[in-house]
């Protein structure tokens, strides 16, 4: 499990439809590479995309609440991908069946309607459409945020139970740091649309290096332990239109030095598997 | 980060307010039970955070507060004085000068045809607090700088759009602050902003409170923020409150079986995802439509007796400075035994 955090305007989002290519024009994919098992999805056609969205990348986006049709009953819309994949009707019947109860709901739900589900059940129903191809890999975009922390804690429970079962992948996306700091295993921040740092999840919380991580560590009180004054980071995110020069964080950076506001800087790999974008680290390879 | 000063009189004293809304098209025969029997006290320069889930009762609570609803039962006094008898219909001039909200959404709550200036002036002008256009804007530029809005004399021409949620939010806080209050109701006033901005405004209600003794009512969902700032914790449930007391008493000693969950719900890096196989506590915040009698966490609780399902218990306290609406304390229940 891969979490992705940042504030809003970051990134995270667009760097998730990305990789499904489902962004809206006018935005473009200008350049790069997205290699999933080897292939490149950038580089697939409207035929095979069509077969490759769901059946091996599945989303869960961020207004769960509001992605079900409001007209249709859970179940159809839950049959509806799988018999667009080649399932047949009693297949996919039983499978919904199997999904409601894999997510925790009562199958005899599935003939209701989305506003006859309470946020935290549609929600579930939305991981469960989600689920319906076993995909090898399932992005969420903020799947819990507009969750009650209770709930909140309920699902990502069951997302975690459901992977260890299922051996899916999850790219989770969030501005909770704490929150991924719990439940994955690599974290990727993002900030003002670039990834500046990339570690496993505990050594990001022991030992982040990048001053926006650093800083991001430094907003969020604990329910725990001593406490102590917590500064935040000075200053509000760049707007992208015309992005700060050099590295995007250094007008708000406290350590921010000549260099920073000139040249980029470059990813550097600290350990095997920890790399940070900072000129505090240039001595790196 | 608080020392407690004993005898400092309280400034608002809420005592078992009640908000009932009716619902039903034409017989309008159902009511939402949406605030019941709420009673907390907030003393002068202290933050009393609020915590509870959506649809807890947390903003209706402070919206009576505010009078900007009618209180179905109960009594609110400010500064001693029973303002529902004094000033029964409508709050006055006064009471509205010294009792200020902040909203949760700093983008829908200002004017985006007007100046930055504009929302602060008007307060000013409507109060009565000075008046010469060179007066206003001065004491304009000088609001904006005791939120950290610099260079304020800019910022001040500025409209809403040009500006960021952080500033926005500061900038409904300068609002506040205008009339000189003496209680400032926030609701929410940092979930909608992005997290590296969030302990800026806190950390600037935190110097409000020590430099002009001006008490907060804090409403959050967050209890490690309620933590960070509050110096009382009340934890609502289902338009009920059902723990409240000193911040550190009740997050560290937490006794009422809602309280614990919620506080096992919180994301803590420090601990890793703690499966609770006993918790189960599943399920959501009930209907508040006519709802059945006793506690209103029955249903999800997991000490759950058969006392609770007939009466709402009385409130118990525990230790100095923290109590709890539970029946598995006092008489008939265990005795204290915190966890």
């Amino acid at each position: 499990m891969v979490g992705l955090a940042g504030e809003s305007g970051s990134g995270k989002s667009t760097i998730a439809h990305a990789i499904l290519r489902i962004l809206h024009p006018p935005a473009l994919i200008t350049n790069g590479q997205v290699l999933f098992q080897g292939e490149d999805i950038l580089e697939m056609d409207e035929a095979r995309l069509e077969q490759f969205r769901w059946s091996k990348v599945s989303i869960v986006f961020q207004s769960a609440m509001n992605a079900l049709n409001p007209v249709m009953k859970i179940r159809d819309q839950l049959t509806d991908v799988m018999l667009n994949h080649g399932l047949t009707k009693e297949e996919s019947a039983k499978r919904a069946v199997e999904l409601f109860n894999l997510v925790g709901i009562d199958p005899r739900r599935l003939d209701a309607y989305p506003h006859q589900l309470s946020g935290g059940m549609r929600q579930r129903a939305v991981i469960a459409i989600a689920l319906a191809l076993n995909p090898p890999l399932l992005i969420m975009d903020e799947p819990t945020t507009a969750l009650d922390v209770v709930v909140q804690k309920d699902i990502l429970e069951q997302i975690s139970s459901l992977r260890e079962k299922l051996g899916f992948s999850i790219l989770f996306i969030t501005h909770d740091l704490s929150l991924l700091v719990e439940i994955s295993t690599h974290i990727a921040i993002t900030y003002a649309g670039e990834i500046v740092e990339h570690a496993p999840a505990r050594e990001l919380f022991e030992n982040p290096l990048h001053p926006y991580t650093l800083g991001l560590m430094n907003s969020f009180p604990s329910i725990s332990g001593s406490k102590h004054k917590l500064t935040g980071i000075p200053g509000s995110p760049p707007d992208l239109v015309s992005p700060p020069t050099g590295c995007r964080f250094h007008p708000r950076c406290p350590k921010a030095m000549a260099v920073c506001s000139q040249t980029v800087p470059a990813r550097k790999q600290i350990t095997a598997d920890h790399s940070v974008s900072c000129h505090l680290f240039d001595q790196y390879q | 980060m608080n020392i407690k000063k004993p005898d400092i009189s309280p400034i608002l004293d809420v005592r078992g307010m009640t908000k009932r809304f009716p619902v039903g098209v034409f017989t309008k025969s159902k009511q939402v039970y949406a605030v019941e029997d709420v009673s907390f006290t907030v003393r002068r320069g202290q933050v009393v955070a609020l915590v509870g889930e959506s649809g807890s009762g947390k903003t209706t609570t402070i919206r009576m507060v505010a009078r900007l609803i009618p209180v179905t039962e109960g009594k609110i006094f400010f500064k001693d004085e029973d303002i529902l008898k004094t000033e029964p219909h409508q709050a006055s001039l006064e009471y509205r000068r010294k009792v200020q909200l902040i909203f949760q959404d700093p983008f829908s709550s200002l004017n985006a045809v007007h100046t930055i200036a504009h929302h602060l002036a008007r307060p000013l002008i409507i109060h009565k607090k000075v008046s010469g256009r060179q007066a206003i804007h001065e004491k304009v530029c000088e609001l904006l700088e005791t939120v950290e809005l610099k260079p304020a004399a800019e910022i001040a021409g500025r409209y809403p759009h040009q500006l960021s949620g952080g500033q926005r939010q500061r900038v409904a806080i300068a609002r506040a602050l205008a009339v000189d209050p003496e209680l400032i109701l926030a609701d929410e006033p940092i979930s909608m902003l992005d997290v590296s901005i969030r302990m800026g405004v806190l950390n600037l209600i935190e110097r409000l409170k020590e430099e002009r003794g001006i008490s907060f009512v804090y409403i959050t969902h967050d209890l490690a923020s309620a933590r960070y700032i509050g110096d009382q914790i009340m934890v609502m449930y289902a338009g009920h409150m059902v723990e409240g007391g000193e911040s550190e008493a009740v997050i560290g000693r937490a006794v009422h079986p809602y309280t614990q969950l919620l506080l096992s719900a919180v994301p803590n890096p420090h601990a890793g995802l703690r499966t609770d196989k006993n918790s189960k506590a599943r399920g959501e915040v009930p209907s508040l439509i006519n709802p059945p009698p006793g506690c209103p966490f029955a249903a999800r609780c997991p000490q759950v007796m058969d006392a609770c399902r007939q009466a709402m218990p009385e409130q118990i306290v525990v230790e100095a400075g923290h109590w709890v609406r539970c029946h598995l304390f006092g008489a008939g229940g265990r005795t204290v035994k915190t966890s």
